[in-house]
């Protein structure tokens, strides 16, 4: 139906189809519709390929005795809730936990705050700061692992260069053990983290500023709200949206974080950077127990769904506005 | 008035100088990156701020030990940008202009894939590839790598083909062009910078995969080069130029990337994560 109205406003200046066209076209028309179905079929297998069925794989996997066994027998007897039971019960999963809370708001707060200071502070203009804003990105762009690696580089304890700035400079008498010690490896991720997510909530905020009217500022200076005044009253009210596009997708990301945590530390050091990402990574991938692995993945879908539908909502917000 | 902007243009070169100042705190970890793999002795993480006596043993050792691993992860990016580029533009084309009923719930869909964790999908794939034959294999790694692609290619090359006026497409297909040829002839053409945007960051996203290289190969026979650095580090590091070196050899496609096509970085950037 739909397609013919498509067809009529659009084919005004051409002469109308003559009759005996017409007896062919019911059956052009059902090839027509097939074929605009057909543009879709690949995408659709895709997804559901490499979407859905491994989330309902894992959901299936979480309820089965999944191990090293079954990739030989074909067997993998249902066990009910035993995987999960397992997993939580283990003494690490509280520690991950907790450890994920702490990596992700520490990452996120971290990340924001700069984030945003350096989107107001390239909101201005001056010399260069086109191209000196995209070199910021260059972060984002490296492979994790080539982040990471640098950093191993940097926090290495004898002889990086972090902890001989430091000495030099007189602030630690000992080498700070960034990447060995339970008491500071989760800090030393978390640095991490918030410098490789610096990009990404910079490029973010800095395009929401952008879209905010100039003429909003120059209504405001008029009653006198300028500097700190006009953030809040202004700037902070209508970058809302963006806002907590930025925060939620932050969330998301930081939720499953693996490449740098196995980078840097691998969980250590005594599990002071277990997160339920890698504790899953491990099981399935170290340990072969799939099942237990698949477990903890569903927990970590259900918390990343949360965040996920709390994103939604605000992205429709921002898309009715 | 002229006071005030005289004094608007002072201001610029300082706010140009601190930007600089940033950049180089912020880009300290590349730099020495750089400054580690040209650096001399192997062993040690030497602190000379600036390679006074550079040395490409480095890059020599790199390459020896990692460029059949650069190789084989410039074919998983490559196959990756070309899948994800045949799946996903059709669909991003459907979506925008053709009139299917259910198509706020496919938006929706994608929306929500792109937020799968990885290991989700690496956990069901390790199974479903030991029985298809597809673990250690170059094939395996370009379509796991396509599923961060194709959400990502479906969302910006819809939002651009959006604005592909449908009286241009009518036209073709009124001079007898069947649906797919218009696609093709017309379409394509149009939608170009979206297109080179979506493969450049599926490129990029498949170059810097470690998940999939860490859980879809077993024997070491295809590593790529995000692998071969994660085993460069691994417990004690002998040769920390060489290491470095391998890892500045990888981020060359982000380096291109940012020189060559950054206006497209910026479309990628928020295209997909706020529209």
């Amino acid at each position: 139906m739909s397609d013919t109205k498509t067809l009529t406003s659009a084919t005004p200046r051409t002469t109308p189809a003559p009759a005996p066209v017409r007896s062919r076209r019911s059956g052009s028309r059902r090839l027509e519709e097939l074929t605009k179905v057909l543009f879709v079929v690949p995408a659709a297998l895709a997804i559901v390929a490499l979407f859905g069925y491994p989330v309902v794989k894992n959901v299936v996997m979480g309820f089965q005795d999944y191990g090293l066994k079954t990739f030989f027998t074909g067997q993998a007897p249902f066990v009910g809730l035993s995987n999960y039971l397992a997993v939580v019960s283990d003494d690490v999963f509280s520690k991950a936990v907790v450890n994920t809370a702490l990596f992700t708001l520490g990452s996120i707060v971290g990340q924001f705050v700069i984030g945003m200071l350096l989107a107001l502070f390239f909101h201005r203009s001056f010399p260069l700061n086109g191209v000196l804003r995209a070199l910021f990105l260059l972060p984002w762009l490296l492979p994790l692992i080539v982040g990471s690696a640098a950093w191993r580089a940097i926090l290495e304890q004898d002889s990086g260069i972090l902890n001989v700035t430091l000495e030099n400079l007189g602030v630690i008498s000992t080498p700070v053990p960034w990447l060995t010690s339970p008491q500071v490896a989760l800090v030393a991720i978390i640095l991490v983290n918030v410098w490789l997510g610096i990009p990404f909530n910079l490029t973010l905020l800095y395009s929401g500023l952008q879209d905010i009217p100039d003429e909003l500022y120059e209504a405001g200076a008029l009653d006198g709200a300028t500097g700190w005044k006009a953030f809040w009253s202004i700037t902070w009210p209508n970058l809302r949206a963006v806002v907590s596009v930025v925060l939620m997708l932050g969330v998301i990301y930081t939720l499953k974080v693996l490449d740098i945590i196995l980078g840097l530390t691998q969980g250590g050091p005594a599990n002071a950077t277990q997160t339920i990402a890698l504790q899953s990574y491990q099981r399935s991938f170290v340990e072969f127990k799939f099942g237990q692995g698949a477990a903890l993945s569903n927990i970590l879908i259900v918390i990343s769904l949360v965040f996920a539908v709390i994103y939604l909502r605000a992205n429709r917000r921002q898309v009715d506005e | 008035m002229s006071a005030v902007t005289s004094k608007k243009h002072a201001r610029g070169p300082v706010r140009t100088a601190i930007a600089i100042v940033l950049l180089a705190v912020l880009l300290f970890p590349v730099y020495w990156m750089v400054n580690i793999s040209l650096q001399p002795s192997g062993n040690a993480l030497s602190g000379t701020f600036f390679p006074t006596h550079p040395s490409l043993a480095g890059y020599a050792s790199a390459i020896h030990d990692q460029g059949h691993n650069l190789v084989t992860s410039l074919l998983i990016a490559a196959g990756t940008v070309v899948l994800t580029l045949v799946v996903a533009a059709p669909c991003a084309y459907a979506l925008a202009q053709f009139r299917f009923r259910w198509i706020s719930w496919a938006l929706l869909v994608i929306l929500i894939s792109q937020m799968i964790p990885g290991i989700v999908i690496a956990n069901a794939l390790y199974t479903a590839y030991e029985r298809l034959g597809l673990l250690d294999s170059i094939p395996g790694l370009i379509i796991a790598n396509s599923a961060n692609a194709i959400p990502f290619g479906i969302l910006i090359m819809r939002s651009f083909m959006l604005g592909v006026p449908p009286s241009i497409v009518e036209a073709a297909r009124v001079d007898g062009a069947g649906l797919l040829r218009a696609f093709l002839s017309i379409v394509v053409p149009i939608s170009r910078n979206s297109m080179i945007t979506v493969g450049l960051f599926a490129f990029l996203f498949a170059w810097s995969d470690f998940i999939f290289a860490l859980t879809l190969t077993t024997k070491g026979q295809v590593v790529p080069v995000t692998l071969g650095i994660y085993q460069y580090l691994g417990a004690h590091i002998a040769n920390w130029s060489a290491v470095m070196a391998t890892a500045v050899l990888a981020s060359i496609p982000a380096i291109i990337l940012l020189v060559v096509a950054q206006r497209y970085i910026a479309a990628g950037a928020t295209g997909g994560a706020v529209k």
